[in-house]
């Protein structure tokens, strides 16, 4: 592996990057106070969703983003176990948003997320509404469904014509797709993105960050592994 | 109301940004004792850019950790005057920053100066097409400053900043592959161009093909190892691709922390406080002159700062909401069409065209940097013929590699689902096969464009918000259109399998749900005439002459480069009118 122009001190950093998967303390406090620490995700017992809840929202991510041979599905990567974690951060509190009333949800689109719940409210109201609304349509909860029956709820939560309760379906979906593709596509420290898979799959090299012998080598794979905060 | 009172000093700073740091540099060095106010909290290279910590989308653009806090206060908008406003609630559209370094902490570096027209918009439209071409509404004037007088400020600012590039005319001579549109220098960048990464190297190529100018831009990022004339150093980018939103870990990109903090830390006559949040500047009885501010500190204490002059040097938008607290100058009204403050709001009609190339192209998109890349300037200001297209201004282009992160988003082709199986395979296709060029235009100003006070929503400290009436107008969406189409011949040329456009349709409203830039700017405009500008051509209040006001605020109409070097130019200009006009003899320095 050719290593030019960093420090000792950074070229260890890559070392155990790329080869201790395991030390998830070796570099604490990447920022947000989010738990480091990912079981495999059979394991991962969630801190914020309760069992239905969790059930609901890993049978959704599982069809925002299945598992392929192009490389890990969301529940593979984890990003469910993202989410929980998410919920226990300011930001699910809605404290990295101007959350000051009136509201006033009903207001053009263009002028971006003016409902009142922080994300912690809106999935724990969301996912009741959407497992109602699977029993009320097919007489299952929403983990229970095929595939292809959860991948049509999803597709009328998009289009905004499946009512799940008090939050707007297409404000739900908004934000279950971000929260999915930032649990997919994270550093691993925050608890998604399992063992770089998703990095790896599109070739993206993390943390690597120091590329100046590579910017003219024009159209060639780079060739290294990515490397991880965890 | 006030818990404690400080000891007077000569002049206070209210925001700790590139035009702030200057001015505390600038009035140090004049003998002044200075104290800058911070409202956001101290910020360094470490640790709040430390490696490997910062190289983290998820913490510093998704959850935006350098950013504005929105919680303790926003924005409001709305499209037009009759409409009811309502809050900026999530930070998406653009990123406005906090603490010491302001926004120049996380900004990407692209460097520009202006175009000389630009600075004359109004005359220059009027000289070359006449006073007609101008549509009702909009409202477009003149700086009140040439490029002339500004030169030796933009040739000052890149010696600070260290800034890499190459010029085309230094001094009337043609010496070099630079812009061939740009105008003379009295020198050429301080730094060589940093490298070409692969994306702008393919732009630049089909850009020559079709008979355009490409050159390589100029960046605020280091080709190599500096130091600036005050003695701070900077190290050679390598290209990690983490720059915009990101505090630079390798102390390549320039900011106010790395290029200006090092010269001021041992200045006995200097004082930095952060967590200070001014809440307005005072006026003496007769509201002609200031008196100092009055700020919450970190302990939640209302604190009066005497002090002799005043400098607002908050993020663009901002020293309007300052003006409009404090009393400072007439707020703008749309309707009656009078008062300057608030008035001519500017943005930029962004527009960005993704080619899709064959498989194992490998543009790896990863290795970035901020400023850096390829552009052309033959469709931006009045480079080329606007008599038979009916629409005023243009638009800089340019392929600005500054590192491509997965979350943020992946280009995948039109038609291309959001989720499931389709999505999850044009990102592994596209992620390293993708090219990407936006066309920066700029935005004109127009009457009912502006910012006022919001009647409903508050920050944290129950001051009332800044509320924006803004939309898109046709001339600018034309222009848009106009240029984008233009540059599709660019698109073409590179043989893509297929071109993704995002651009403007005529009716299309301001759209705050994805990020455009934060090139805001506006508000206290500069001037000849104070019935149409809030400072005169010096960057002083008309009103209260020991208030100056620096910052892209200051600009009267929008420009279609980046801000950040003419926000710079025009503060070394005030600064140099404060230390050899103003200091001996304190008056307003143009009689009204």
């Amino acid at each position: 592996m050719k290593v030019i122009g960093i420090s000792p001190h950074r070229r260890n950093f890559l070392r155990k990057a790329v080869t201790a998967a395991p030390a998830v303390a070796l570099l604490a406090g990447a920022g947000i106070g989010v738990a480091a620490s990912v079981a495999p995700p059979g394991a991962y017992q969630p801190t914020y969703f309760s069992a239905d809840e969790w059930r609901t929202l890993t049978a959704l991510v599982d069809r925002m983003i299945p598992a392929s041979p192009e490389g890990p599905g969301a529940v593979e990567a984890g990003v469910h176990a993202f989410i929980d974690a998410q919920m226990n951060t300011p930001y699910a509190h809605g404290r990295l948003w101007y959350m000051q009333a009136p509201f006033a949800p009903d207001s053009k689109p263009e002028f971006g997320y003016q409902f009142h719940m922080p994300p912690r409210d809106l999935y724990r109201s969301g996912l009741a509404g959407l497992d109602q609304a699977a029993q009320s349509r097919f007489r299952k909860p929403f983990a229970d469904l095929e595939p292809a029956q959860r991948d049509t709820m999803i597709v009328a939560l998009e289009q905004g014509l499946l009512a799940i309760g008090e939050v707007p379906p297409k404000t739900f979906f908004g934000q279950l797709l971000a929260n999915t593709r930032e649990g997919y596509f994270c550093d691993p420290v925050h608890g998604g993105n399992k063992d770089m898979a998703a990095w790896r799959m599109i070739g993206f090299p993390g943390a690597r960050g120091d590329y100046t012998d590579w910017v003219e080598q024009y159209g060639k794979k780079y060739p290294l592994p990515p490397a991880s905060l965890a | 109301m006030t818990d404690l009172t400080m000891k007077p000093v000569d002049v206070v700073i209210v925001g700790f940004g590139w035009t702030g740091a200057i001015m505390a540099k600038e009035l140090t060095e004049a003998g002044l004792t200075v104290l800058a106010l911070e409202r956001g909290e101290y910020r360094d290279t470490y640790p709040d850019g430390a490696y490997p910590k910062t190289i983290d989308e998820l913490t510093y653009v998704q959850r935006g950790k350098l950013f504005q806090d929105l919680s303790k206060g926003s924005f409001t908008f709305r499209h037009a005057v009759a409409d009811v406003a309502v809050p900026y609630r999530q930070i998406s559209a653009f990123k406005p920053g906090t603490g010491v370094g302001g926004a120049g902490l996380h900004w990407s570096g692209q460097h520009w100066r202006v175009l000389p027209e630009e600075l004359q918009l109004k005359t220059h439209y009027e000289g070359r097409y006449g006073r007609k071409f101008i549509p009702e509404g909009m409202t477009i004037q003149d700086f009140g400053v040439t490029y002339e007088e500004l030169e030796p400020h933009f040739d000052f600012v890149e010696k600070v900043f260290g800034t890499s590039g190459v010029a085309y005319k230094v001094n009337g001579k043609i010496v070099g592959a630079g812009n061939i549109h740009e105008a003379d220098r009295s020198a050429d960048y301080p730094m060589v161009p940093q490298k070409v990464p692969y994306t702008a190297h393919l732009f630049g190529k089909a850009a020559k093909e079709v008979g355009l100018n490409p050159f390589v831009a100029a960046s605020s990022n280091a080709s190599g190892p500096y130091v600036n004339p005050y003695g701070c150093q900077m190290g050679p980018c390598n290209f990690c691709g983490f720059c915009s939103g990101f505090a630079c870990y390798n102390y390549s990109k320039a900011s106010p922390n790395v290029n200006i903090m090092p010269a001021l830390r041992d200045v006995p006559h200097f004082e930095l406080r952060p967590n200070c949040n001014v809440l307005r500047i005072n006026l003496d009885s007769d509201k002609k002159k200031a008196t100092g501010v009055t700020y919450v500190n970190a302990d939640g204490k209302t604190v009066e700062q005497p002090a002799t002059l005043v400098i607002a040097s908050t993020f663009a938008y901002n020293n309007a909401h300052l003006f409009l607290v404090s009393g400072i100058g007439a707020p703008y009204d749309p309707v009656a069409n009078t008062g300057v403050v608030g008035r001519n709001i500017a943005y930029q009609t962004m527009s960005t065209v993704q080619m899709f190339m064959p498989m194992d192209t490998n543009t790896n998109p990863f290795i970035g940097s901020g400023g850096n890349g390829v552009a052309v300037d033959d469709y931006n200001g009045d480079h080329f013929d606007h008599g038979p297209l009916g629409f005023i201004g243009g638009s800089p282009v340019w392929c600005n590699p500054a590192g491509v992160k997965p979350i943020a988003g992946i280009p995948v082709p039109n038609g291309t689902p959001t989720w499931g199986l389709g999505w999850k395979k044009a990102v592994k296709d596209n992620y390293l096969n993708t090219v990407s060029f936006d066309v920066h235009g700029a935005n004109m100003v127009y009457r009912d464009c502006y910012v006022d006070l919001d009647p409903t929503y508050t920050d944290h400290f129950g001051t009332r918000l800044l509320r924006f009436t803004f939309d898109w107008k046709d001339n600018d969406i034309k222009m848009s259109q106009y240029v984008t189409g233009k540059m599709l011949d660019v698109a073409k040329a590179m043989n893509p399998t297929s071109i993704h456009v995002a651009q403007k349709k005529l009716g299309d409203h301001l759209d705050l749900r994805s990020y455009q830039t934060t090139h805001w700017a506006g508000g206290t405009a500069m001037g000849t005439d104070r019935r149409t500008s809030v400072l005169n051509r010096y960057l002083q209040s008309w009103d209260v002459h020991n208030v100056f006001a620096v910052g892209s605020s200051v600009f009267p109409v929008g420009i279609g480069y980046n801000p950040t070097g003419l926000a710079c130019a025009l503060t070394y200009w005030a600064a140099r009118a404060i230390r050899e006009q103003y200091l001996n003899d304190p008056r307003p320095l143009v009689s009204a």
